[in-house]
């Protein structure tokens, strides 16, 4: 741990990590995980991350799953310190650099993702969440996405409130509350040779799901999910409307009243007679809550994600289906003499 | 005990035990481990594994038996259907320890499977292998044991397939380079390229059977008979209503989706200009 201790500097503003790399088996390991919780039940799984910070670049050596439900008899905090406890035993690296979810399409974006994520990179200053997709990754594209929180946003959880101005006056937008770090994969030459001995005993078919044609399922349920964000995020746009509606009228209000008041000022001043007290105006008009805008934003950015997987989804579909195309169009050259 | 046993480990089980060996001590030679996973009917099925510190004098054995116990216990709350299946160990010989550790391995689960992986890698390879232990010996005599290899393969799920394929690309160069999560338009290109070298051996065999340089097998003629039957018979017009349907379909949903991305980045553009 000495040589990470003359490596870390003081914390600065950008973000201080600039690329995640993993070993080999800690990606087996959360492949395995992932797809079990999705084979057995539809909850999220989710685990810790063990590994070193290296100049700029996290490395992430191990992992380990958490368990679901926490209504055993150790707590979670316990169940972690006698996990990492022992792996240490093991000369495992035992540094605990962050944690990883499995989503389904993708849609990670929520209020816990973004709270856990605040906790951990306030405690350890180069967490990562990695996110694996667990639909894309049966597909036949192995997904894992490693993010962290730009300062901004952390600025904007730490201050708590999220009204327009505090939002404006920061500049966060959905499009820079999470930073993607770019993930490589690295192996030992031992792991290497291994693999070299797995490759012969693994049957050849397998794997072959890349050049699958049939879209429409996939693409049916993700223009679902899709449908569902628009809807929220519609309610909350209409939410807002009313809010703002409010406030305009609120407004109008205040201007008459004041006015009359006025008027009705100068016209016992004509008359020789005390003007009326100055009221507050606070109390007669009270002004309405602000809605947050964290919901929207979070929405949006899911919104964001969701469009991007899909026209990636179907820009690849196409390059299939013009693959095919090209086949047909020799089939028909070469039986056409 | 049935000798058709047959052992499917999954490769997250290989790669841990590949990392616990380079994780050893400097003083130790061999590392072990439990093995866990599921029994059904004469295949077992590995799919965790976790390595357990021990110490190996001339001889005798020292395992940390409550360090197992203990994270056997950690393992099964994360998940329930993964049981004490056996064990593991580095090396390529089966020592008299083993037989010490494997009676300790007995007791803890019915007919443990001891699986070697051999990172000296004798013979330039490293061999997996997997024992079982059979008693033998007179009766009212002296009795032993022998470890019996049995069938060992590697089985996976399928996402583990792709993670692994996505590793092995680690493989080709001399020193150990890294490689990123691939975009999908180069793992369709590459899936691609593959096909169409498939195809090239395919053709290169049929041209040396019909040029009566390579005696022709019947089973390989049946499957290349199942393998042209099976393209779908399509005529040019029923072909190109299908291609051009799936394309409208699918522009239509990426035009779809870029409108809303730039919807939404306008309304994130109108929101930070306005203020209430």
């Amino acid at each position: 741990m000495a040589a990470r201790g003359t490596t870390r500097r003081i914390p600065e503003k950008d973000s201080t990590i600039a690329c995640v790399q993993c070993d080999g088996l800690a990606v087996m390991k959360m492949v395995k995980h992932c797809h079990e919780e999705s084979t057995s039940n539809m909850d999220v799984a989710q685990g810790a991350l063990l590994g070193l910070v290296v100049d700029d670049c996290l490395e992430i050596t191990n992992c380990f799953p958490f368990p679901k439900q926490q209504d055993e008899s150790m707590d979670e905090d316990e169940y972690q310190l006698a996990m990492m406890r022992r792996l240490r035993r093991v000369n495992v690296d035992h540094f605990h650099v962050g944690w990883y979810q499995s989503a389904d399409v993708g849609n990670f974006l929520s209020l816990p993702l973004l709270e856990s994520q605040y906790h951990y990179q306030t405690s350890i200053e180069e967490s990562v969440v990695v996110i694996y997709d667990t639909q894309k990754s049966s597909r036949g594209f192995l997904s894992l996405k490693a993010y962290r929180l730009t300062p901004q946003a952390i600025e904007m959880y730490k201050d708590g409130e999220f009204t327009p101005e505090a939002l404006l006056k920061l500049k966060v937008g959905y499009e820079n509350l999470f930073v993607e770090v770019p993930v490589t994969i690295k192996n030992s030459a031992l792991t290497n040779i291994m693999m070299s001995e797995l490759a012969e005993l693994i049957p050849e078919e397998e794997g072959s799901k890349f050049l699958d044609l049939g879209t429409a399922s996939v693409l049916e349920g993700q223009l679902r999910c899709l449908m569902d964000r628009v809807d929220e995020l519609n309610q909350e746009a209409i939410k807002f409307n009313r809010y703002q509606q409010l406030v305009s009228r609120q407004q109008q209000d205040k201007h008459r009243y004041l006015q009359k008041r006025a008027q009705e000022n100068a016209s016992r001043v004509a008359k020789d007679e005390p003007p009326l007290p100055e009221e507050d105006i606070t109390k007669l008009f009270r002004p309405h809550p602000v809605p947050p805008r964290l919901q929207p934003m979070l929405t949006a950015g899911q919104i964001n994600t969701y469009s991007q997987h899909i026209s990636q989804f179907c820009s690849q579909s196409l390059a299939k289906l013009f693959i095919t195309q090209a086949l047909q169009n020799a089939k028909e050259q070469n039986s056409s003499p | 005990m049935a000798l058709n046993l047959v052992v499917k480990v999954h490769p997250v089980v290989l790669f841990q035990i590949v990392d616990a060996f380079e994780r050893r001590n400097a003083d130790t030679h061999r590392v072990i481990g439990t093995l866990l996973g599921s029994q059904d009917k004469g295949v077992i099925e590995v799919t965790n594994c976790f390595c357990v510190p021990h110490k190996e004098h001339n001889d005798q054995v020292e395992a940390e038996l409550s360090y197992a116990s203990d994270v056997y216990d950690l393992n099964r709350r994360v998940n329930s259907s993964e049981n004490i299946v056996g064990w593991w160990a580095t090396g390529n010989e089966v020592t008299n320890h083993s037989s010490v550790i494997h009676e300790y391995y007995s007791r803890e689960c019915n007919s443990p499977v001891h699986v070697t992986l051999d990172t000296s890698l004798q013979g330039a390879r490293m061999g997996l292998k997997a024992y079982v232990s059979v008693n033998f010996g007179v009766p009212n005599g002296k009795q032993g044991c022998m470890f019996t290899p049995i069938n060992v393969e590697v089985s996976c799920y399928d996402p583990e397939v792709f993670g692994l394929q996505l590793c092995q690309k680690t493989i080709s160069s001399s020193r150990p380079r890294t490689v990123n999560p691939m975009l999908d338009f180069s793992q369709v290109e590459e899936a691609g390229g593959k096909m169409g070298v498939l195809l090239d051996q395919v053709l290169a065999y049929v041209e040396d059977v019909l040029a009566n340089r390579v005696t022709p097998d019947n089973a390989v003629g049946r499957s290349l008979l199942d393998l042209v039957n099976s393209v779908p018979h399509m005529n040019n017009e029923q072909f190109s209503e299908m291609f051009n349907s799936n394309i409208k379909d699918l522009l239509m949903v990426i035009s779809l989706s870029q409108l809303l991305k730039t919807q939404l980045q306008l309304n994130e553009k109108l929101t930070l200009l306005t203020s209430v």
